[in-house]
């Protein structure tokens, strides 16, 4: 079954229609990429599945509820999350504060204590700099937080837009590492990315995104075999 | 002896400046807007003691439903006039802000008329030290605003809700994403504003027991500079500059010579310190994010 369904999506900038209407789903248990070039609204679209933006039409079903009139907050209580373009940690928090609000939705201390045991196994260096602002980190930092801090609401689905951006490759291929480590844990994940080789060698299925169309979509291993997929997104 | 009273006096003064400091700089912080109305807030609080204790009802209790009455006053206002323009253009909800004003004082007027009303019932006294005369009502206003201070120190840093409050003011899309319900916290804002702004209004009542419909006009505006000497949307630096200007003003009411001068020497003070230093004492330049 679907965990995630979005039915003929269209979202608006004013008059500027962003989203053309563009289906698609994400099963439990899948790693579901978006893929395309900067402005095909693959940033829209997980922001109106959020409820960030609000879409004009079309539905967001997830796991059976009809979301898309939900505001951003009550989504996250679903257990459903996403880490955010550009990474966006609280900059005067500290480290274990920054953690400690991504589990904001979560009431039992135990639970809370122990994603965070979790967390800070997963990424040592946050442990280090756990009484450190969050300001202070570098990029490669900021986002693992910005990784443990969603991962602290124990979602079910996990949506992380451009996780790579701006990052050594060192630090590119560590962030896919720690996708497929939660993945394997039992996170379903819907990726965002521009680095479509990585991206579709982790993926089970993907979705190609272009001027707010979905153009193409087939398995990751279709995609990344596909000519048209090499020619405009693999360099050749 | 004559400059040690002056200095409790300002302090004193400068607390009851930072706390209404307090109400625009958290709300600037959070909801990214000035509140031109928060000044009235602080007259209503006072109507309300005056209401109250010409009813002599005791005045801890009419203290207690001026802020209760100030609470319940600032959230309506924040969800009536200010929820709707969300995302409208900030002079839009500055416009809203001022007429907000406008119709409090104006609705101060209707009830109360246009002069002048005595508050009884919160003069304390006063003790002598030595040669010392100072007045208890200076103490207690100095005490209550460091214990308010101390608190709301507290709640922001070690309180789910005081942290939500920050995640709120640096990034409201992120801390969405954190399930914080930003509206709830928006209300939870204008309802500390609020209760601080009444409780500003109690100690300034006890400095000089008159109420009229501007009451709170002067002491508001005072308070804004305050925050934005010390650096709106700070909390320290509303305290910080709340108490400067307190300082400044009871100490140049003390020369006679410059004393007539002393609201052009604070607001002197805020055009100099936005000359040298644009963000306040201790504001952040903010990144605007796209």
């Amino acid at each position: 079954m679907a965990l995630l369904e979005v039915k003929n999506l269209e979202v608006y900038y004013g008059v500027i229609q962003a989203i053309k209407g563009i289906s698609f789903e994400v099963n439990k248990g899948e790693i579901v990429t978006l893929i395309g070039a900067n402005g095909a609204g693959k940033t829209t679209t997980m922001q109106s599945i959020m409820g960030l933006i609000h879409a004009r039409s079309g539905e967001v079903i997830y796991n059976g509820q009809q979301i898309n009139n939900l505001p951003a907050h009550k989504i996250v209580h679903l257990g459903m999350t996403q880490v955010p373009e550009g990474r966006r940690v609280f900059s005067e928090l500290t480290v274990y504060e920054n953690l400690m609000m991504g589990a904001y939705t979560k009431k039992d201390k135990e639970q809370i204590k122990a994603s965070l045991d979790e967390i800070y196994e997963i990424f040592p260096r946050l442990l280090e700099r756990k009484n450190q602002v969050a300001g202070t980190l570098s990029g490669g930092e900021q986002q693992m937080l910005a990784m443990g801090r969603a991962m602290m609401s124990n979602p079910d689905l996990l949506m992380l837009d451009e996780p790579s951006m701006g990052l050594s490759p060192l630090l590119v291929d560590q962030v896919f590492e720690i996708i497929k480590h939660f993945h394997e844990k039992g996170t379903t994940i819907l990726l965002v990315e521009q680095n479509a080789n990585k991206s579709l060698a982790i993926s089970d299925r993907a979705y190609v995104l272009e001027n707010g169309r979905i153009v193409l979509t087939g398995t990751g291993e279709e995609l990344l075999a596909s000519p048209e997929i090499k020619k405009a997104y693999l360099g050749g | 002896m004559n400059f040690i009273t002056n200095l409790i006096g300002g302090l004193s003064l400068g607390g009851i400046y930072a706390m209404i400091a307090l109400g625009y700089t958290m709300v600037y912080g959070i909801a990214k807007m000035l509140n031109f109305a928060h000044g009235d807030i602080i007259m209503v609080g006072g109507y309300t003691i005056l209401v109250f204790t010409a009813q002599s009802v005791h005045p801890l209790i009419a203290i207690a439903l001026a802020i209760v009455f100030c609470v319940g006053l600032g959230v309506v206002v924040e969800r009536v006039a200010y929820k709707p323009l969300r995302g409208a253009s900030p002079l839009a909800v500055l416009i809203t802000a001022i007429g907000v004003s406008y119709l409090l004082q104006s609705l101060a007027q209707m009830f109360f008329g246009s002069g002048t009303k005595m508050v009884t019932g919160l003069d304390l006294g006063s003790f002598n030290i030595g040669s010392l005369k100072i007045s208890v009502s200076t103490i207690v206003t100095l005490l209550s605003c460091i214990a308010v201070m101390v608190a709301l120190n507290l709640f922001v840093k070690y309180t789910k809700t005081g942290r939500a409050m920050i995640a709120v003011s640096e990034d409201k899309g992120a801390a969405q994403l954190m399930g914080i319900n930003v509206n709830l916290i928006i209300m939870i804002t204008f309802a500390i504003g609020s209760a601080l702004a009444a409780l500003a209004g109690t100690f300034y009542l006890m400095r000089s027991p008159s109420i009229y419909s501007t009451f709170g006009s002067l002491p508001g505006i005072k308070a804004f500079s305050a925050a934005v000497i010390g650096g709106i949307g700070s909390i320290p630096g509303a305290m910080l500059g709340g108490i400067l200007l307190g300082v400044v003003e009871v100490f140049a009411n003390s020369v006679s010579a410059i004393a007539p001068y002393t609201d052009a020497i604070e607001f002197a003070i805020l055009i100099i310190i936005l000359l040298v230093k644009p963000t306040g004492f201790l504001g952040k330049k903010r990144r605007e994010k796209v």
